[in-house]
């Protein structure tokens, strides 16, 4: 029994080594005074000089950062009130369906979110650039925020509901007061999911971006086509730090809002 | 304002959300796979697919890469999900396996430009123990390789929380009646995370078909899925209707796959 713990221990280890290989790999090279992914010659700082002079590449992480941090925000606010409609949809049938629909785009493969996007907004005339990048990353993020939302919606005790109702709220009273306070942990979680679906798209971005504006993905990618750069490694060492802070962030959030959620049964009982 | 009107107008950006980016690109993707490079109405397109043998050859290939790539991320997750939901810090692996998921996509196919190079640490190794330089980048294995690396959380994820979600008193009580610790596992606990396979299945198998990506930094345009095809169509010659007719077997064999499947999102709800 221990002796097969051990082996498997092993195993998830292994795993997790082939997980986090190629992530390192690229930080140290970032370190690397070769101008090669491949021997290290001696430590140097400079490519992160350089990604740090490099004020195109900084433009282009702030734009990417505005990005994700509008359509998140956006996101959240239509994918809330979405929910909660979709809570209040009386009609079994009505709610399946908007369920449904509403999985269709967490379900589409990329590629066809962005050609069909592309095709969308040539049809209207839109001009591509940041404005449709963002209204398209809006529309991927919606779903996530609609099914974040939706349990911490059906968590919420009907007799609370009532209570406002009996007591003379109106709806939006009952809608600011009672629903969005004890939804928040879901839109949180949402917007936080919405933030990194954002930060993380490549595909979409690439069909709707036209040739104005660029994220960080669509980038690096242009600049790997073209080869190795150190400063595409030290970048991503920078990349991995604040992914580690919000992740980090997002951990203490959850667990922040179980503990509180503990407190409130605590009252109630 | 009443109950009623407060509902809607919560809904009407919601709605309005579904019909513009939800219906409408779908529908225009099958009006344009409707029209021929010139945009005259024909079924055109469609007749080109299926009597071509090289996109019934492209979407064959497509599929057994996407196959592959499945079959080898549930291989290597299952054991190692069941292993991780019996440590003691499920939290913190869970945390470790969900943060390369944030390291965005394109970042980690670079890092295997590096890795499998000619003379890289890889080509390295096989040299030292004798069997000399290899192709590895710019080949089918390369691309099914770093597919299955960027996949592998997304399978492991629902899997684990299939396993996790297993009443603790059914695992309690196979071993009360005499069973070992496999046959526990091959009778409770693979049985009732099925649900958690099948997630992680449509967690990879349908994006596996689409990333054109990965086909064109590590495939080296020599693995052509179906979202490489999608996207030379769209992005490179121009062909909208003929991408759109692909894109339209995407979607139908996506639909199949989830049906296959058979777990959506919203059946965990129901469920509980």
């Amino acid at each position: 029994m221990t002796e097969k713990m051990k082996w498997s221990k092993l195993y998830l280890f292994f795993v997790f080594i082939l997980l986090y290989t190629p992530i390192f790999y690229l930080i140290l090279f970032s370190f690397n005074e070769g101008g090669t992914m491949n021997h290290f010659t001696g430590f140097t700082l400079e490519h992160y000089s350089t990604v740090l002079q490099d004020s195109r590449l900084i433009q282009i992480v702030v734009q990417t950062l505005l990005l994700a941090l509008l359509s998140s925000l956006i996101s959240s606010i239509i994918g809330t009130l979405g929910a909660i409609g979709i809570y209040y949809v009386k009609n079994v049938r009505t709610q399946e369906v908007l369920l449904n629909a509403n999985n269709i785009l967490l379900v589409s493969p990329d590629v066809i979110i962005g050609s069909s996007f592309l095709l969308l907004f040539t049809i209207v005339g839109f001009q591509l650039g940041f404005v449709s990048v963002l209204l398209a990353h809006i529309a991927f993020s919606i779903p996530i925020v609609v099914l974040m939302v939706l349990p911490s919606l059906e968590e919420i005790n009907p007799s609370m509901l009532k209570a406002a109702e009996d007591l003379g709220a109106n709806g939006f009273q009952i809608l600011w007061h009672v629903i969005l306070p004890n939804i928040l942990p879901g839109i949180l979680s949402g917007f936080f999911m919405a933030f990194t679906y954002s930060l993380d798209d490549f595909a979409v971005t690439f069909f709707v971006t036209g040739n104005g504006f660029t994220t960080l993905a669509v980038e690096i990618y242009s600049r790997a086509r073209r080869g190795v750069s150190l400063e595409i490694n030290a970048l991503s060492a920078l990349l991995f730090i604040a992914s580690l802070l919000l992740v980090l962030g997002y951990y203490y959030l959850s667990i922040y809002s179980r503990r509180m959620k503990k407190v409130k049964r605590g009252v109630a009982e | 304002m009443n109950k009623k009107s407060t509902q809607s107008t919560m809904l009407f950006p919601y709605v309005l959300w579904l019909a513009l980016f939800v219906f409408a690109p779908l529908l225009l993707l099958i009006y344009q796979s409707l029209l021929n490079i010139d945009g005259q109405f024909t079924i055109e397109n469609i007749v080109t697919y299926f009597t071509s043998a090289t996109y019934i050859t492209m979407t064959i290939q497509s599929f057994i890469f996407a196959g592959f790539i499945t079959a080898v991320t549930l291989l290597v997750s299952y054991p190692a999900a069941y292993v991780l939901t019996r440590t003691e810090h499920k939290e913190l692996w869970r945390m470790l396996l969900i943060l390369p998921t944030w390291i965005n996509i394109l970042l980690k196919a670079y890092a295997f430009i590096g890795i499998l190079s000619q003379s890289g640490p890889v080509n390295e190794f096989l040299e030292t123990i004798g069997i000399g330089h290899q192709q590895i980048l710019f080949t089918n294995f390369s691309f099914i390789l770093v597919a299955t690396y960027i996949e592998l959380p997304f399978m492991m994820m629902p899997i684990m929380n299939a396993i996790n979600e297993i009443d603790p008193s059914l695992i309690k009580a196979s071993h009360d009646l005499g069973a070992n610790e496999w046959e526990t596992l091959r009778n409770i606990i693979i049985p009732l995370s099925m649900n958690g396979v099948r997630s992680g299945i449509q967690a990879v198998f349908i994006p596996s078909l689409s990333l054109f990506m990965l086909t064109r930094l590590i495939g080296g345009n020599r693995v052509i899925t179906l979202g490489t095809a999608i996207e030379q169509h769209f992005l490179v010659t121009q062909n909208w209707g003929m991408g759109s007719t692909i894109g339209i077997v995407l979607v139908v064999l996506m639909f199949i796959v989830m049906k296959l499947t058979n777990n959506t999102p919203t059946r965990k709800r129901g469920g509980r």
